[in-house]
């Protein structure tokens, strides 16, 4: 007769299925949109595409309702519908290009996705509980540093278009900066979470916040050089940015001081401002974003420029899958999928994507608040802050806001190891929501205590 | 096929997208109201006329058996509230998992006390109602000014001093 009942905990993994094959419609209706328009008949290998796809999302499901039954059912939907109008439109721009399904990129991206989920399967059947991550700290730390560092050994650093984020290993070619930002965020979390009280307890107040002390700034300071090193040295501010904010936000989350966010983000304007006076390729970079159709821009690139166009032509409704020319733009399947869905599926759909985008995020900060404990709560905050912060500098660049850089979007950009670390990181928040989601556990009492049995051994 | 088609299909593409948003959305909504208040049976018997049909009046033992349930339903607390301490004021409703009350994060009221234990008391559902249990901490637990030795019972009103901080049992 209790006025609070405790309801029995929602799996939600019925609604996950219902939603999964929403998802599954959608992007059939995508597909079928785009050959049809193309094309003016169904596509021949609609069935396998349908069956392919359903498999790798239903065994996923079945997966999570066999090692995490009661993890966040709105994730998987929400990065299977994603995932899958990448495919729908890397598809497209292959049909523009000449290509046919078999020699594209869409096929391609199709083996990456099923290779994604077969690693995040694997993480959610080894890792049973996310806080086994916290024992490997400082050998997070240093495989995250060697990773993003890898693109600048000499014979392996492979350099595309002046920004030196890849490597080359035989016929493969990766972007290991993706995989170092859950690496990172691992280490961040368990770092955090041990010195978090030094770090907001000390310090004096300044005009109302309070300032940390000097010898707290230490990883900081590092964090900052690590970043500016990769803005300058492999000419990527936005792999930069993300790994500073991702960094200053887990400090903000962890110490709940405002004064970490300003005084991070004045030391990375300063440093920025002054890579920006030294640096030619910072500058180039800053015309680009500036002034976009000047001549002087254009001259060396117009492909932001492009964008632009693409986007304004699609306007509110979108000129419809297949009926647009987003392949005038250069990498319009992967810097640049954002405006190719602009021009095809207009503001109304883009619209409709990036709250998608939103709701992922969302659900990653509320499994932070969600979970018990503090690692769990840092590692899901940072995983989630890290998809927004990249969704930010992707979209911010294509729409001028920000300069624009070389991240790639998450789950719709053509991109294996993008593909690989998402999938992965996923795989990470759905671990830690099944763990704030359960009930909790029966209170263990303790085993009854018999003087006879206990002897003091030593007394001191 | 007809150009009605491609505008119908992407016309279509754009609405199932956003219904796929707003149902993701309407999941979410359970989400933002975690527990659900049920309204509680009335014990009172109605004041209303018996209906037309004579209604089947409760035999002495069902009498008896309400009474029951209702006096102990007022002694049955279902509340924690902290009236000492540095969490004063906040209140907690007891589970019938059993409430445990520490210094570990895990427990349910989490105390930031050096006085306390990581795992300090537990309450937790008897036959007869609520039970108080010191699991072997260092400073001890208090019930009503005396020290906690064995398992006791608690009610309404009770109150347990743990380090610095005093829990009040409420209904």
């Amino acid at each position: 007769m209790t006025a609070i009942t405790s309801l029995r905990p929602r799996r939600g993994r019925n609604v996950e299925l219902l939603l999964l094959l929403f998802a599954a419609a959608i992007i059939t209706l995508a597909y079928c949109n785009v050959e049809i328009a193309v094309h003016d008949s169904l596509p021949p290998d609609l069935l396998y595409g349908v069956a392919g796809m359903l498999a790798i999302a239903l065994t996923f499901h079945v997966v999570l309702r066999w090692r995490a039954p009661y993890a966040d059912p709105i994730l998987l939907p929400v990065a299977t519908l994603l995932n899958g109008l990448g495919l729908v439109m890397i598809h497209r721009l292959d049909l523009a290009h000449g290509r046919t399904f078999a020699g594209g990129l869409a096929l391609k991206q199709l083996t990456w996705t099923a290779l994604g989920v077969a690693i995040a399967i694997a993480v959610l059947i080894t890792l049973r509980d996310h806080r086994v991550l916290r024992r490997y700290t400082f050998v997070a730390a240093l495989t995250g540093f060697v990773l993003l560092l890898l693109p600048l050994v000499p014979g392996l650093g492979h350099p595309v278009l002046g920004a030196q984020i890849w490597i080359k290993l035989g016929p493969f070619t990766f972007q290991p900066g993706e995989v170092a930002k859950i690496v990172l965020t691992i280490f961040f979390a368990s770092y955090l979470v041990r010195t978090r009280d030094a770090l907001s307890v000390a310090g004096r107040k300044v005009l109302g916040f309070t300032l940390p002390r000097a010898r707290d700034m230490g990883p900081l300071l590092l964090a900052w050089l690590l970043s500016i090193g990769v803005l300058v040295f492999e000419n990527d501010l936005g792999t930069s940015l993300l790994f500073f904010g991702l960094f200053v936000a887990m400090l903000y989350v962890a110490t709940e001081r405002v004064s970490w966010i300003a005084i991070g983000m004045l030391m990375f304007g300063a440093g920025a401002y002054v890579a920006y006076l030294l640096f030619g390729h910072v500058q180039t970079r800053v015309l680009l974003w500036l002034h976009t159709f000047s001549p002087a821009a254009l001259e060396r690139s117009d492909q932001l420029a492009k964008g632009l166009m693409g986007m304004a032509s699609g306007g509110m409704f979108g000129t419809g899958l297949g009926r647009g020319r987003p392949d005038i733009t250069y990498f319009a399947e992967s810097d640049f999928i954002v405006p190719s869905f602009g021009e095809e599926i207009g503001l109304i759909g883009l619209m409709a994507m990036l709250l998608l985008y939103a709701i992922l995020v969302q659900r990653g900060l509320r499994t932070g608040i969600g979970v018990r404990d503090g690692f769990g709560k840092l590692l899901a905050t940072g995983l989630a802050f890290s998809v927004a912060l990249q969704c930010f500098v992707v979209v911010g660049g294509v729409t001028r806001v920000i300069p624009l850089t070389g991240l790639t979007m998450p789950f719709l950009s053509a991109g294996g190891s993008s593909l690989l670390a998402n999938w992965t990181l996923i795989a990470l928040l759905l671990r830690i929501s099944d763990q704030a989601r359960r009930p909790l556990p029966d209170v263990i009492a303790p085993r009854p205590r018999s003087d006879a049995d206990t002897q003091v051994v030593k007394l001191r | 096929m007809g150009e009605l088609t491609v505008t119908l299909m992407r016309l279509g593409l754009l609405a199932l997208l956003w219904l796929f948003v707003f149902s993701v959305v309407g999941v979410l909504r359970g989400d933002l109201y975690g527990t659900r208040v049920l309204r509680r049976p009335s014990n009172q018997p109605s004041v209303q006329p018996a209906p037309a049909a004579p209604a089947r009046k409760p035999s002495r033992s069902e009498q008896r058996a309400m009474a029951r349930a209702a006096k102990a339903d007022a002694r049955v607390p279902t509340h924690l509230v902290v009236t000492e301490g540095p969490l004063v004021g906040t209140t907690l409703p007891l589970r019938e998992s059993g409430t445990l009350i520490g210094r570990n994060p895990e427990s349910s009221l989490v105390l930031d006390d050096d006085y306390a234990s990581g795992r300090h008391v537990r309450l937790h559902r008897d036959a007869d109602g609520w039970v108080a249990e010191d699991l072997g901490s260092t400073n001890g637990t208090f019930l009503d000014g005396m020290k906690l030795t064995h398992p006791s019972p608690v009610e309404v009103g009770s109150q347990l001093r743990v380090g610095k901080t005093v829990v009040e049992l409420r209904r």
